[in-house]
């Protein structure tokens, strides 16, 4: 007899089986973090069910099981080695596995070339993620199962992170999408992710194997594998224990019985985890920090019977809604605090008969709403004012510190703060994609150990040694956590690390501080999580200063939107009225907007009375049902520019250029070297998703930037389509410009023809010229080029690449040029028009549509002319930066920063790919040289999914932060 | 406190007079070969001080004075001097800090700078930075790499990685533990008191002293039972450091592996052999070629020494360079030379070949280079050579350590079924039959 255990990140199984491996007995239970007493209780309860147990060989599986296994002296058997061998056993012939655990995925080859493959420590698709989406859309997991059956359509979501998703999947809610098309979008999301992530190009066939808690129990997730991979895959029974099997499999030494439990019951770990110090040492050090932050209060009133003008203030939040009503007095008459359950309308609907039922004749003199929900809700109850969250939060701030220098803000989903300079918006910080895990991380890891989250929050005050769980994402939280336990730290331990960590995400990856000086003294936190008192406590001892925490922190959006509303009020309000409210009704249809290529899923909200709201639209196209005004955009000229560069004729053949990466700026002159040399061009088409897509299951490293990524959909594309050879040289160098110490490409971009040509299986049929050139020595290129092009074209002759290669920096700098120019003229038209000139800056390739999402397009229509880095750069002679400079695009971005120093006109919005390393160095050091001249630095992150409503309030704020400096 | 001096640039110059009573900061990184550069320095008149510090107040002092997407290795060796100098242990008036400085399309090159500013950033911008670089990136009056300490330095790189090779040969199978670790720590001492009378520096006493090495561990008693080899490659600082990798080496000892990590020799002759492949690839001075060349040849006869000694004690050698270099012929471009560059894919192929087919290749959380030559060739690596069984691990400051283990235990798991159900035929595997048979007679049977 043999037992296994496989103790995984949520739950325990036990499986015990006969000398013939029948199972005689297994156990599926949620562990809620108490692993070592569940262990024991598990087998205690062996030995009682199953007779003759307590002489069986014993082995431990599972992630969280490492640590008791060791200390145990219990033989520890890795889980996906275990699941092999169970599979071996029990379904012999089987191809592949797919088992989807809590935080793992993993697929496994059993056939042709033994090959198994788990998730990075950077990718999400798994349990955890399923779960944590439908906590987001408000609904039990079985119901998600249920309701993914009757979708209709799906979206595009990302899986790579839960955190990720969760940006796409907001905006989504809030405009109204159906919870059923979201519910299947994420089970795609979900497959995908494995499959792009996990299979990397092999392919999945044969007889395939659904193992796991979530495919077990969710048939809808296995419907689409089966449909993705175009197979139909066996979930066997007893699909939850094949890791447990897999581990009594291969059990050897037999363990005294008793021994084991007792050793699992006194496991406690060797505290060996790093930790903080306590967040309090005494009751009375809590008791006095409880009595200072009682005092900040603000004035109250009864809604029942007044008879003054009152002023509505909403904040559609991204987890919750909050709601103010403020009498004449600025006083606070009632207010709702409510979990936003995926649609805002609905609750504010019924916040507004709320207030006609306290008090029938109110007389409502303005309303003001901001947060994510702004525009459907101002276009549902034709809402007075949307105001950017950052100008809500800002007046709110004031009314309990006038001379506030620093306001910080987290919520459930967003961290906002800026800094106060001369009483206006200055230098707003938003958190990136990838940090987000703030607010609703906590409530997420409350529910998970199943605490409420208030409960949860405060165990942790007195903790003796908070867990010190780093600063990166939940995803690794997460399993820091799991470390943690792994060595012992108790749950108020965890409680009191995670508010910690809420604290050192926000600080040092969203903020970047140092110390309270470079924030100023004067702070004001606000936001829900800060009513937790652990994490206030966190943050006044991380920074070493005490802060203000207004008695409403939870409210302030909705309470600054008030006191907007007040001081902008007209004397009527055009919400609409009670009357209204009665035979309000709202719906939502689902369609394609088709009015350009990007081809965008709309989702349009109409509202009895008139009221329309279309959602998830880039531009304003379907709107206005205008064409975008693009004269002062340059992206667009450029993108038009190097179109025209795409084809070309030739008689010696087809040489296919990727257009991706620094082909965005070099395919002017490839096409010009060529051309001469008289073959014939043909670049890839422009990106979008279905070129992503062709590609993307061959991307080696996950955490590569999103233009890298793109270039294997391009490729994909150009062998598709009968090319049979490809020219995509490894540069090593750009050219120079004189504007830095060096004038190298970065890795990355140097070298991703070698990533392309080891990983994409169809490479190998067509001749694929990944050669090693030299373009910035223009004396040696035509002579290094002609060695390397002999090899593939051997009557190509040295005369000929020597007037190819003039010919071709010629058009480079013939195209550089008209850029300029086109740039040059953009500049003049906004100066006479005394327009706001921004400056997009990045990388040549960020003017691909499908990496900027549009952007510079939205960016375009708060009325600004929009110019790009390089267009400036050469306006600046060398100068010395804090940093090495030593990539050509990069010194153009300084030099473009430090030019905007001497307009006023000017601007810059800095565009950072995720995962771009170099970003690190370059967005500190324009922050660095913007800043010294004055300037407001903004930066946005894109990946291959971006939440443009963050963009949104980044942008506004700029624009809202350049008025008031007026 | 010496007088501040500045260059026009406005960076604080390490002078003359600093060399005098400054304390000299060094990072650590891979211990044997290090301590033994530290050696060289103290001789040369240079207090340093090689910072062996460990535990989480490093990340945590990096994350808070670096961008946090830097990449781990800046975090921890910025990490690692602002703590100590936060420590109280080090006289803020007498210390400067040293670290190296590349010059390569990486982010590497950035370090001194990151440094810099983390320093302005936490109060210290009084402290001097010296740049070890052999481009001529930054000047010191107060600090010069003479033709000696240079010498000294390649010297220690030569005796360090053979004590590293031979240290990870001997210890898993030693009978009597931690004889080979006295061995390591026995000849650090002896080499570096050599190095200051000048012995042991000249090739032909090198080989002497590497024969004699070799020799000494040789005699280690020692019995060969079958244990899974583990190579491990990856970016140079995750690496070496155990601050980086957490202590990688250790875990796999535990896990009752044999471990191969290949020299910084190797990668030396890779940076010097990056500028001569430049001048073929792209042009260049013909001059400057021959000076390169000389160093080349020169590291080169330093690697043949290692290879000999080693060999001839019945120990798997260093991988030669120039043979190292022919497996990634039609694989990845000599081109490819930022961070590791194509020396990480052909160090893997070179493992995989040797019978270290187990490899971890380490590399921080996003480390650019490494998309290419590390995760980027993985899977070609296997179409070349199917016996490689690769994981790659990334370290960063939240990468928890639990889940790096259990994919390495994913590895492990399938070399100790390999172990077991296969037996060593294959002709690659060879030497180390042969070295077990050598040393047979020193083996306690059954023991």
């Amino acid at each position: 007899m043999k037992i296994g255990l496989d103790v995984g990140s949520t739950t325990i199984k036990c499986v015990v089986l006969s000398e013939k491996n029948e199972i005689l007995y297994n156990t599926y239970e949620r562990h809620f973090s108490q692993i070592t007493s569940k262990i024991a209780e598990i087998l205690s309860s062996v030995r009682e069910n199953v007779p003759g147990a307590d002489k069986a060989a014993v082995a431990i599986s599972g992630s969280a099981g490492m640590g008791v296994a060791e200390t145990c002296g219990i033989d520890f058997i890795q889980e996906v080695y275990a699941t092999k061998v169970a599979a071996a056993t029990f379904i012999p012939g089987t191809d592949v596995i797919i088992e989807l655990g809590g935080e793992d995925a993993k697929i496994l080859f059993l056939s042709g070339g033994m090959e198994v493959r788990m998730n990075g420590t950077c990718a999400g698709g798994t349990g955890a993620f399923i779960d944590q989406m439908a906590t987001l859309l408000n609904v039990p997991l079985e119901e998600l199962n249920d309701l993914a059956a009757s979708y209709e359509k799906t979206y595009t979501i990302a899986s790579r992170c839960g955190v990720f998703a969760k940006t796409d999947i907001q905006p989504l809610l809030n405009q109204g999408a159906r919870k059923a098309d979201i519910a299947e979008s994420i089970f795609l999301a979900v497959v995908t992710q494995t499959i792009a992530g996990l299979a990397q190009g092999r392919k999945i066939e044969g007889k395939v194997v659904y193992l796991g808690g979530p495919l077990t129990f969710m048939e809808q997730l296995r419907k689409r594998f089966d449909k993705v991979l175009g197979i139909s895959g066996i979930c066997p029974e007893n699909s939850l224990y094949y890791v447990a099997a897999g581990a009594a499999l291969c059990a050897e030494s037999s363990v005294e019985f008793d021994e084991i439990i007792q050793k699992v019951e006194n496991y406690r770990g060797d505290g060996s985890f790093a930790y903080n110090p306590p967040l309090f040492e005494s009751k009375e050090e809590y008791d006095t920090f409880k009595a200072r932050h009682a005092k900040v209060t603000v004035k109250r009133g009864e809604l029942a019977g007044y008879k003054g003008n009152v002023y509505i203030g909403m904040d559609a939040g991204s987890t919750t809604v909050k709601t103010v009503v403020l009498g004449e007095e600025n006083e606070l008459l009632y207010s709702q605090y409510q979990s936003n359950s995926g649609n805002p309308v609905p609750i504010i609907k019924s916040f507004l008969e709320k207030i006609y039922e306290i008090n029938p004749n109110v007389k409502i003199a303005a309303g003001a709403v901001t947060g994510y929900g702004e525009e459907i809700i101002k276009n549902a109850f034709k809402v007075d004012f949307g105001i950017v969250e950052t100008v809500a939060h800002f007046t709110a701030a004031k009314k309990f510190m006038p001379d506030v220098q620093f306001v910080i803000d987290i919520g459930g989903q967003d961290i906002k703060c800026f800094k106060i300079h001369n009483g206006a918006i200055d230098n707003i910080f938003l958190n990136e994609a990838c940090s987000s895990g703030c607010g609703s991380f906590l409530q997420t890891f409350a529910n998970a150990l199943s605490y409420p989250i208030e409960k949860f929050s405060q165990i942790g005050l007195f903790a003796k040694h908070p867990v010190d769980l780093g600063s990166r994402c939940t995803v690794f939280m997460n399993s820091s956590v799991k470390q943690a336990q792994k060595y012992g730290a108790t749950i108020e331990d965890i409680s009191a690390g995670l508010s910690i960590s809420v604290v050192k995400n926000a600080l040092y990856k969203v903020i970047r501080a140092g110390s309270p000086d470079e924030l100023g003294r004067k702070i004001v936190v606000q936001g829900g999580t800060f009513l937790n008192d652990a994490v206030l406590r966190a943050f006044e001892k991380e920074m070493g200063a005490e802060v203000v925490r207004p008695e409403i922190s939870g409210l302030m959006g909705a309470f600054g939107a008030s006191l907007y509303a007040k001081e902008n009020s007209k004397g009527k309000s055009t919400m609409i009225g009670k009357s209204e409210l009665e035979s309000f009704e709202h719906k939502i249809t689902v369609a394609n907007c088709g009015l350009c290529e990007n081809n965008c899923r709309l989702t349009i909200n109409t509202f009895a009375g008139g009221g329309k709201f279309i959602g998830g639209n880039r531009c304003e196209r379907p709107v206005t049902h205008r064409a975008n005004d693009n004269s002062l955009n340059i992206y667009n000229y450029k993108l038009n520019l190097l179109k025209s560069y795409m084809k070309s004729e030739g008689s010696r053949g087809k040489i296919g250029i990727p257009l991706g990466l620094n082909m965005f700026e070099l395919l002017p002159f490839w096409n010009s070297f060529f051309t001469s040399l008289d073959f014939g061009i043909e670049a890839s088409p422009v990106s979008d998703s279905k070129l992503y897509q062709r590609g993307h299951q061959t991307i080696p490293s996950d955490t590569v930037c999103f233009p890298a990524k793109l270039m294997h959909g391009h490729v994909q594309s150009l062998i598709d389509s009968e090319i049979k050879t490809i020219f995509y040289p490894c540069l090593s160098y750009n050219l120079d410009e004189d504007l830095g110490d060096n004038h190298y490409n970065c890795p990355v971009v140097a070298y991703y023809p070698e990533v392309i040509s080891a990983n994409m299986p169809d490479v190998q049929k067509i001749t694929f010229i990944k050669e090693y050139l030299g373009i910035h020595r223009k004396k040696d290129f035509p002579i290094k080029a002609y060695e390397a092009l002999s090899k593939y074209f051997s009557d190509i002759t040295l005369k000929e690449v020597k007037k190819a290669a003039k010919a071709a920096y010629a058009e480079y700098e013939a195209y550089m040029a008209k850029i300029r120019a086109k740039g040059d003229e953009i500049i003049a038209k906004a100066e006479k028009d005394g327009k706001q000139i921004f400056v997009l800056a990045g990388r040549p390739y960020h003017i691909d549509p499908e990496i900027n999402h549009g952007i510079d397009t939205l960016i375009g229509s708060f009325g600004v002319a929009i110019i790009s880095e390089d267009v400036i750069s050469p306006r600046v002679k060398r100068f010395k930066t804090t940093v090495l400079n030593q990539w050509t695009y990069h010194s153009r971005l300084y030099a473009a920063a430090k030019y905007i120093g001497t307009r006023k006109d000017m601007n810059l919005v800095q565009l950072v790919s995720f995962g771009c390393g170099v970003d690190a160095i370059t967005t500190d050091e324009v922050r660095e040289i913007l800043e010294k001249n004055g300037k407001i630095y903004t930066q946005i992150k894109i990946d291959e999914i971006t939440n443009l409503g963050a963009v949104k309030i980044r942008i506004r704020s700029l624009l809202a932060a350049i008025a008031a400096q007026k | 406190m010496a007088k501040l001096i500045y260059d026009k640039g406005g960076r604080l110059i390490f002078t003359k007079e600093m060399k005098k009573d400054y304390t000299i900061l060094l990072p650590m990184m891979a211990p044997i070969q290090f301590k033994m550069i530290q050696n060289v320095f103290l001789h040369y008149g240079y207090n340093a001080v090689l910072l062996d510090t460990s535990g989480p107040e490093i990340a945590q002092a990096g994350l808070k004075y670096v961008h946090n997407d830097t990449c781990y290795p800046a975090l921890l060796v910025i990490g690692q001097f602002i703590d100590a100098l936060q420590s109280g242990k080090y006289d803020l008036n007498r210390t400067a800090l040293m670290i190296t400085q590349t010059g390569g399309g990486c982010r590497a090159s950035n370090y001194i700078h990151l440094l810099r500013k983390a320093l302005v950033k936490a109060g210290f911008e009084k402290i001097p930075v010296i740049s070890l670089n052999l481009s001529g990136l930054e000047k010191n009056s107060g600090f010069s790499l003479t033709l000696p300490m240079l010498r000294r330095i390649i010297a220690s790189l030569v005796y360090g990685d053979t004590l590293m090779l031979l240290h990870n040969q001997v210890k898993p199978y030693e009978v009597n533990q931690g004889e080979s670790q006295k061995l390591v720590e026995y000849y650090t001492e002896k080499l570096s008191n050599g190095f200051n009378k000048g012995m042991g520096i000249k090739a032909k006493q090198i080989s002497q002293n590497l024969d004699e090495i070799a020799k000494a561990f040789s005699e280690i008693i020692v019995v060969k039972t079958p244990k899974v080899k583990v190579g491990v490659v990856g970016e140079i600082y995750v690496k070496y450091a155990r601050l980086g990798n957490n202590d990688l080496e250790s875990f796999l000892a535990n896990e009752g592996c044999e471990v191969c990590v290949p020299g910084i020799m190797g990668f030396s002759l890779f940076k010097v052999d990056n500028r001569l492949e430049d001048i073929k690839l792209y042009g260049g001075s013909k001059i400057k070629y021959r000076i390169v060349k000389i160093l080349m040849d020169y590291l080169t006869k330093m690697e043949t020494m290692m290879i000999a000694s080693t060999a001839k004690y019945g120990f798997t050698p260093p991988g030669e360079y120039a043979h190292t270099k022919t497996l990634v012929k039609d694989v990845i471009g000599y081109g490819s030379k930022m961070g590791e560059g194509w020396l990480l894919t052909a160090e893997m192929l070179e493992l995989t070949e040797t019978g270290y087919e187990n490899i971890v290749c380490t590399q921080p959380f996003g480390c650019l280079p490494n998309h290419i030559c590390g995760k980027g060739m993985i899977r070609k690596i296997k179409s070349i050579d199917e016996r490689a069984n690769i994981v790659a691990i990334d370290y960063d400051p939240g990468a928890p350590r639990v889940n790096q283990e259990n994919r390495i235990k994913l590895m492990l798991a399938v070399a100790k079924e390999r172990l077991t159900s296969q037996p060593k035929t294959e002709k690659t595997h060879k030497k180390l039959e042969h070295s077990s048979e050598k040393r047979t007679n020193k083996e306690v049977v059954g023991a």
